[in-house]
């Protein structure tokens, strides 16, 4: 089986393929390649930094299109920036559109945290995922596990059927979104020890297809 | 809240090899660093940290291969500093399988440097690593002085004032070691990261002193820091990650388990 882990420069991408080599696969591919993505079998959508660096990139590396083939046909796993990459668009960066996969937007937490001064932005570490929906890939990860997160923007989907998982930082927001093939993880599952790796196995054995 | 504070060991990096100096100095060999970072993730480590602490002052460069090492076994965030002087260094570090990179010194020599690496590759991997310590000015309030080259030469800086500021250059991390305390084992400079936990906004991990259990709680309480660092206590087997945990879960504090 073969995956591809999307390089478009933006950040540690070896820790997601030796992940996923750690829970099986045995063909991981990092590449900006749009005919070896469009052969894998499985395609992870990773990212971090700021969401305009991202856009612009994904455009220099002309991958909106295969990234938009690969979410029609086969499974695929945002983590992160590749999860609000996904969305309509973000207000970092003074407003910035994304893929529009999903409808919705990528705010600051400062929204969410405007009444708890307190609490520290970015949201990082390892916090609870209440699973909202089932799915194949909470197969053997336990509701309310830990995952680990770094993050100082969150997605606010305008469907909520959408959000298989949700955690709690000021306010609950989204940490899980899917339908159909999709699905896109805030948090950072190469990075979550056990509760992680679990995910990552699912994701290899997965169809594709999703409960909602 | 359901944020866990976390707990990180702390692997100081010689020439391959974890050590860790009193005070920077009388160095003793505690290991290899993919052993004990294996160890280390198997009693629950939340996130390990690799400070290559003759990098500094010998302008060494840091061990990407300890980090590649470890990243392609360890799945918990790794951290890496000690000699990270240009936003290249930056990139070899994350392209190595390091999730975050602390700076230190260089910092203070180009103040644009953390803002740079951070527009480049984000808040979530910059770290800002200061070494404090206190000045005595009688007659007036505590302050704390930004130190270099292992506490050795004072910067003139506020350590406050530069603890904000680095967060505003873009800093997702601030890891604050009190050079009063490291290697000394009579617990954190509380009083120091909570006046940089109310000024500057991000997460702190703090660092230095750590002689037992109930100073990683008291760092946590007193010292308001989201995470705590520790060496010693755990390289020697005084105590491990996992007893850790459940002696700060026992005192309120939530933590991974």
């Amino acid at each position: 089986m073969r995956v591809a882990v999307i390089d478009y420069g933006m950040g540690n991408l070896r820790s997601v393929a030796k992940a996923l080599e750690h829970v099986g696969a045995t063909a991981v591919a990092i590449t900006d390649d749009p005919a070896v993505i469009d052969a894998a079998d499985r395609v992870v959508f990773p990212g971090q930094g700021a969401v305009r660096d991202c856009m612009s990139a994904l455009h220099q590396h002309e991958l909106i299109e295969v990234l938009a083939r690969a979410m029609a046909t086969r499974p695929f796993l945002g983590v992160c920036m590749g999860m609000q990459a996904l969305m309509t668009r973000s207000e970092e960066n003074a407003g910035v559109e994304a893929l529009g996969h999903f409808a919705g937007t990528v705010r600051h937490f400062s929204h969410l945290t405007g009444g708890h001064s307190a609490l520290k932005i970015p949201h990082m570490g390892w916090n609870r995922v209440r699973q909202c929906a089932p799915h194949p890939l909470w197969d053997g990860v336990d509701d309310e596990a830990r995952f680990y997160f770094v993050h100082s923007y969150y997605v606010v989907p305008e469907a909520q059927e959408i959000v298989l998982a949700d955690c709690e930082y000021g306010e609950r927001f989204a940490a899980v979104i899917g339908q159909n093939n999709v699905f896109a993880t805030q948090f950072h599952p190469e990075k979550s020890q056990q509760a992680g790796l679990k995910l990552l196995g699912n994701f290899l054995s997965w169809d594709g297809t999703a409960c909602n | 809240m359901a944020l866990a504070k976390r707990i990180i060991p702390c692997l100081d990096i010689d020439g391959g090899r974890v050590v860790k100096g009193v005070q920077f100095v009388d160095i003793r060999d505690a290991g290899d660093p993919v052993e004990i970072a294996r160890r280390y993730d198997r009693e629950g480590a939340d996130e390990l940290t690799f400070l290559d602490i003759t990098a500094s002052h010998e302008e060494r460069e840091t061990l990407v291969a300890v980090v590649e090492a470890v990243a392609a076994e360890v799945f918990i965030p790794l951290t890496v500093g000690g000699g990270i002087r240009t936003v290249d260094d930056v990139r070899r570090m994350l392209n190595a399988g390091a999730d975050k990179v602390a700076i230190n010194t260089a910092a203070i020599h180009d103040p644009a440097l953390v803002a740079n690496a951070a527009e480049r590759y984000g808040s979530q991997c910059i770290v800002v690593a200061i070494d404090a310590k206190r000045v005595e000015s009688p007659g007036s309030d505590i302050r704390w002085e930004v130190f270099t080259h292992g506490g050795r030469r004072p910067t003139g800086i506020d350590a406050l004032a530069w603890a904000e500021q680095m967060a505003a250059a873009g800093a997702g991390e601030l890891l604050v070691t009190s050079m009063d305390r490291d290697g000394t084992r009579q617990g954190f400079d509380n009083a120091l990261n909570k006046a940089i936990s109310a000024r500057a906004g991000v997460p702190l991990v703090a660092s230095g002193g750590v002689g037992n259990l109930q100073d990683l709680v008291d760092g946590v309480i007193q010292g308001h820091a989201d995470a705590v660092l520790a060496a010693s206590i755990f390289h020697f087997g005084e105590y491990t990650v996992a007893e850790a945990k459940a002696f700060m879960a026992s005192a309120g504090i939530e933590v991974r388990q």
